[in-house]
Formats: structure tokens, sequence, C-alpha cells
């Protein structure tokens, strides 16, 4: 094993930690919807959410920091360059989110000041942390970027995942500059916020984990190089070509000139398509396996991955991107239900493939398969589905009541909010976390326990001896 | 593996699908023609949302009155900017005005109030939309009476400033230990902001606006 595969091992479980505390702040903040008065004026909901979604983002880039250290030696033949700085990172950034929680916890906000945006709290989503520790996170990614590029330059060789993935990473970090500035004017201030935030979701994080997958894809099933990388260039093509204006529609209501309403709804009904072709290139790959696979928890994850990435950013995210129906659902829970999709279906089952792959490695099996992973697969997918879908009625009651009947006002929010299929949807979203939430428990019992010889041993051969 | 066709005529054209060279060229050429579209439009929208341009006023339009109605060539809402109509009765310098909506965005960033709410539609689901609430009827009906008050402003003040005394309904807003100054910058930047062309958005909003 390599000694960054040993760092990766530390970033997983850092991810796995922060996953646990995401669905710990998701579950308290579903439980306000249907208590508003817990914990008032002692806990805000603001804080508990900004918990759930900034844990988000942190666990799931330490994942994929985590995914690329484990492969990176293995794809180019050589130790990682920098190591000790890799390692000493590590530690600098625990600390930084560790230090931004509690300040979240026990201070969560403070005046208007200056001081507050630097040491408490931006109140900017997703990067609502203070930018000192913004500065934190830029100075681990410099680290990470040379990690790869200086191993690339040391081994004097680049495959073409490898390109790929390099420049990636330039935009990657160059849009995150954008977590400092506070304009005054909202709509520029959007304006650029959305360059970070849809660059990274539906741009840069797409680029990522179509790399990872590729990686994956080579271990687990064997797939050819070649073909890989021809699909890995197709997605890239695809997933830049209809993301980059597909960024228009964040630009319909912000203050944004019309001509975005046409050129964000027509690129953006385009980003299913590169989404569609990694489930015809999944099916089309465990067919050519016969779906045999060395390591069964992995295989299933990535199946999961590219079907959860098509109808969850896809599907759903299509359904409600077109003007005429955006002005409608847009900042409802029918937003959430989409955001919990995509963010499910394109990363967190990619993510947990590979943390397979590293158990596979760690146990010294050629087979790896089990009772448990398919229990936690089952309760994530089942509280995921019902999670979105109680979502979706909440949203649509907030649409059909709130805008379309009540005309967006402050008491047409409180009707749609005390509407019937309202509050259904938000007790069966209640519900359905915590089975997802049991998921999350068997997941770690799973990782951290040893397969059992009997399940180790390979399976009978599809054909005949 | 070659695809049928392209195997017999790829030995005229050179053309190979299933070779990652030709769609490496794909992704750089796709790639490099969207970020220079992008680029121009994104020069347009600056000069279309800076302060000032067409869409989004200057900071001293919170001096004069904002009103919301249905354009029927545009087929949307869009806020009219009306007579003299000064905050709290004092009329500002546009240094003054710029200055109070700049420590109104630095209270609206640092209690996080988009971590509950929505602004164009973006934050948190929690509470209600904010774009347009300077408009909002729920002020001269609810709030004016309940707290008091002689002005739809005043009555904001008092609201963020102790809004768990002033509660609607059971989701309340908690105590975020607002000064008055605080709260009065907040209102300024709330004012300006409603008079910004958001394209329409919220849905049929200008429709109740207009049966005040």
């Amino acid at each position: 094993m390599y000694r960054s595969q040993k760092l990766s091992l530390r970033y997983f479980t850092a991810a796995i930690v922060l996953f646990g505390v995401m669905i710990l702040f998701g579950l308290l903040s579903a439980l306000y919807y249907l208590y508003p008065s817990m914990l008032f004026n002692v806990f805000n909901f603001s804080t508990s959410k900004i918990l759930h979604i900034d844990t988000l983002v942190i666990w799931l880039l330490m994942a994929f920091m985590g995914a690329v250290y484990w492969y990176l030696p293995k794809e180019l033949g050589r130790e990682i360059e920098g190591m000790w700085l890799a390692e000493a990172t590590f530690w600098v950034f625990c600390a930084v989110v560790a230090v931004v929680a509690l300040v979240f916890v026990f201070v969560q906000y403070g005046s208007a000041s200056e001081f507050s945006l630097w040491f408490i709290n931006q109140g900017r989503k997703y990067v609502e942390a203070p930018r000192w520790a913004s500065i934190g996170v830029v100075a681990v990614m410099l680290v990470f970027a040379y990690n790869v590029i200086g191993t690339a330059v040391k081994a004097r060789k680049m495959t073409g995942i490898m390109w790929v993935l390099v420049l990636d990473l330039i935009p990657l970090l160059l849009v995150y500059l954008d977590a400092f500035p506070a304009p005054t004017n909202l709509s520029v201030d959007l304006y650029w916020w959305w360059w970070l935030v849809h660059m990274w979701v539906e741009s840069t994080w797409e680029v990522l984990i179509g790399c990872v997958m590729a990686l994956v894809l080579m271990d687990v099933m064997g797939t050819p190089r070649r073909i890989v990388e021809a699909w890995l260039y197709i997605e890239v093509m695809l997933v830049l070509g209809a993301g980059i204006l597909g960024l228009g529609h964040h630009y319909f209501w912000i203050g944004t000139p019309r001509y975005w309403l046409g050129i964000g709804g027509f690129f953006s009904a385009l980003e299913p398509l590169p989404l569609l072709g990694m489930v015809v290139h999944s099916i089309y790959d465990a067919g050519m396996h016969r779906m045999k696979t060395a390591n069964r928890p992995a295989f299933f994850w990535i199946t999961a991955e590219a079907f959860g990435n098509f109808i969850g950013a896809g599907v759903w995210g299509f359904m409600m991107t077109l003007p005429q129906i955006n002005l409608f659902s847009h900042g409802t829970q029918w937003t959430v239900s989409h955001g919990h999709f995509a963010f499910y279906g394109a990363y967190v089952c990619g993510v947990l493939a590979v943390f397979y792959v590293a158990k596979q490695k760690i146990a010294g099996v050629d087979f790896l398969d089990g009772r448990a992973w398919r229990w936690s697969f089952a309760l994530f997918n089942f509280g995921m589905v019902g999670m979105v879908m109680g979502l979706l009625i909440s949203g649509m009651a907030q649409a059909f009541y709130g805008r379309a009947i009540g005309g967006s006002t402050l008491m047409a929010f409180t009707q749609a909010s005390e509407n019937p299929w309202f509050l259904a949807g938000m007790y069966a979203r209640m519900g359905f976390g915590v089975i997802f939430a049991l998921g999350y428990v068997v997941l770690v019992y799973d990782l951290l326990t040893a397969p059992r010889r009997a399940l180790v041993a390979q399976p009978a051969p599809l054909e005949p001896a | 593996m070659k695809l049928e066709g392209a195997a017999t005529r790829g030995t005229r054209t050179g053309l190979d699908l299933t070779d990652p060279n030709f769609w490496r060229a794909g992704a750089i050429s796709t790639t490099l023609v969207m970020l220079v579209v992008l680029a121009f439009l994104s020069i347009d929208s600056m000069r279309v949302i800076s302060v000032g341009g067409a869409h989004v006023p200057r900071y001293d339009v919170v001096n004069q009155h904002i009103g919301y109605r249905y354009d029927w060539s545009r087929r949307a809402d869009v806020p009219v900017i009306g007579g003299a109509e000064p905050l709290f009765g004092v009329t500002l310098t546009e240094a003054q005005a710029t200055a109070l909506v700049r420590e109104g965005k630095l209270v609206i960033q640092s209690r996080a109030c988009m971590d509950c709410h929505t602004f164009f539609g973006n934050g948190a689901y929690y509470g209600p939309d904010l774009t347009k609430s300077w408009l909002d009827p729920a002020w001269p009906q609810i709030w004016m009476p309940m707290t008091g008050k002689p002005t739809r402003e005043e009555a904001m003040v008092a609201f963020l400033m102790h809004p768990d005394q002033y509660p609607t309904w059971n989701r309340r807003m908690p105590n975020l230990r607002l000064s008055e100054r605080e709260a009065r910058a907040t209102v300024t930047y709330l004012k300006w902001m409603s008079a910004i062309d958001t394209n329409g958005f919220p849905a049929n909003f200008g429709q109740t606006h207009a049966q005040q």
C-alpha cells in the first residue's frame, strides 16, 4: 500500500464522520418544520441548516481528495510528491473544520461588521465559513494541486484521466476565490456566487467524479483504458458543453437580462444528456462483463451513481429548469427535492463506491461481498427516494398555493406552509430521513467489520469450466 | 472494436469514433467555445445589473415611491419608480444612501438571513422570500396595527428588532439582536432591492400588489 493511500483512509474516515454530522443536522433541520418552537431563540434553524449544507460540501470534497490520493500513485506508478505536506495539511483541514463548526454552534452570528465576516459567519449559502477558514480551504486545495501536478511532473508520465483531473483543478480552485467578496449589490453578488456554486456542483465536480468513476471502473470491472478515456472525454464535452451556459438557469430572476431565460432554459435542458450517457455506459459495461465483478458493493454503488445522477440531477433538474415552471418552483421545497436527489445520485453514490474499493484493499480479499452492505444500500436508496418524494409534494403545494394562487406574499407563504399537502410531505421527509440515517449506521458498521471468510470465496464461474 | 459503418469509411476519412483523441478534441473545442460565449454574456450582464444599470436602480432610489405592476409588453411584473417618498422622512444624498445600503448588506450577511429566507428565490426555505418584502401587504395589514407604528418602515424596524414579540404564525423569527441602526439599514436595503427588475419573480406578486 502506498503512503498516500494511508492518507486516503484518513480522508475517508473524516469524510464519513462529517457525513454523519450532516445527517444529524439534516434530521434536526427537518424537525424544525414539524416543531417550529423547538430551541426557539436558543439554536436557530439557520445554524442547523448551515451545518447541514456546509458539512455536505466538506465531506464530499474530502472524499474526492481521498479518492485522488488513492488512485494517483497507482495511475502514475510512483509515490506522491510532497507527501509530508499533504499529511500535515490533512490535520490543518480537520482543525479548521472543527473550529468553524464550534463557532457556528456556540456563536452563531455576529454584528454588522467586517469582523463578523472574517471570524464568525459570512452568511453566503454554502460558503458561510468565515473568511479565515476560506483561506484555509484555498491553502488545502493548493497543496492538493501541488501533490497532483508535482507527482505527474516527477513521474514524467501523464494519462488521459490525469490530464482531465489536472485541468479540472484549475477552475475548481479559481471559482472558489469568489468565497471572499461581499458586494453590496445583491444581483452582482449572486451573479458571481453562482459561478462558484454552479461551476463546482454542475461542472468541475461532475468532471472530477467522472475521473474517479473512470478509475473505479478500470479497478472493479477491468474496463479497458481506451474505452474509459473515450467515455470520459465524451462526458466532459457534454457536461461542459451544456453546463457552462446552463449556468443561465440561475440567472432567470436575480436582476439579469431577459436573454438568460432562453439561453439558460435551452442549455440546462441539455444537461441531462451526459448523465444519460453514463447510464448507457454503465449498462453496456455491466452487460459486457455479465455483471461479474470483484467488488459487488462498489459495483452496485457505481450503478446507483449512474442512475441516481441521471434521475436526481438530470430528470429532477429538467422538471423545474424551464423558466415557465421555474418562476413557480424556484425557492420552494421543490428545489430542495432536486438538491437532495442530485447530490446523492451524482456524488454520494460514487464516493461510497470508492469507500468499498478501499475496504477491499484493506481486507486483502479478491472478491468482496457480504450482507450488511445490501441493507445499507437498500436503506439509503429507499430513504432518499422517500425524502425526495415528500419534498416534491411539499414543494408543489408551495408552488400552487403560495405562488400561483396566493401571489407570493408573506401571508401566501404562511398559508401554503400550513396546507395539508405541504405538511404531509414534511412528515414523510422526516420519516424517510430516519430510514436514511439507519442506512448510515449500517454503512459504518459494514465498513468497520472485516469481511467474513465464507463470503470471501469466489462465486461460481458463469460458464461451465 | 469499431462501429461497422465507421470502420469502412474510417479508412478514407480517418474518423474513428472509438478513438479517445477524437473526443478529446471535441471536449477541448466545445469547452473553449462555451467559455468565450459566457465571457461576452457576462460582460453584457454586468452592464445591466450594475447599480444604475437597466435592471438595478441607484441606491438613492430609496428616496422615492416604489410601485409594482404588470407590464403587458414584457408579460411580467415590473417595478415602477414614482415620486418622492423619503424613507423615515429623511431625503438621503447618494453617498448617504450607499453607506446605509452597504451596512444593510452587512447585517444580512452577518445574521445569515439567507439561511432561513430567500432573496430572488436563493437561500433557505424556512422563512418567506424577501425579494419584494418592502411592498408586501402584510406590513400595513398586520404589523403596523400590531406594532402601533404609523409607517411601514417604522413597523419593519420594530419587527426586526423584536421579531419574537410580533408573531403571526407558528414559525417565528428568532431575535437576532439587531440595533436600531442595523434595523434601519436593513429596511433601506429591502426597499432598494424591491426596485430591482427581476423578470417577474416572484410569481403573481404584481396582481396582489395591485389589489392593495
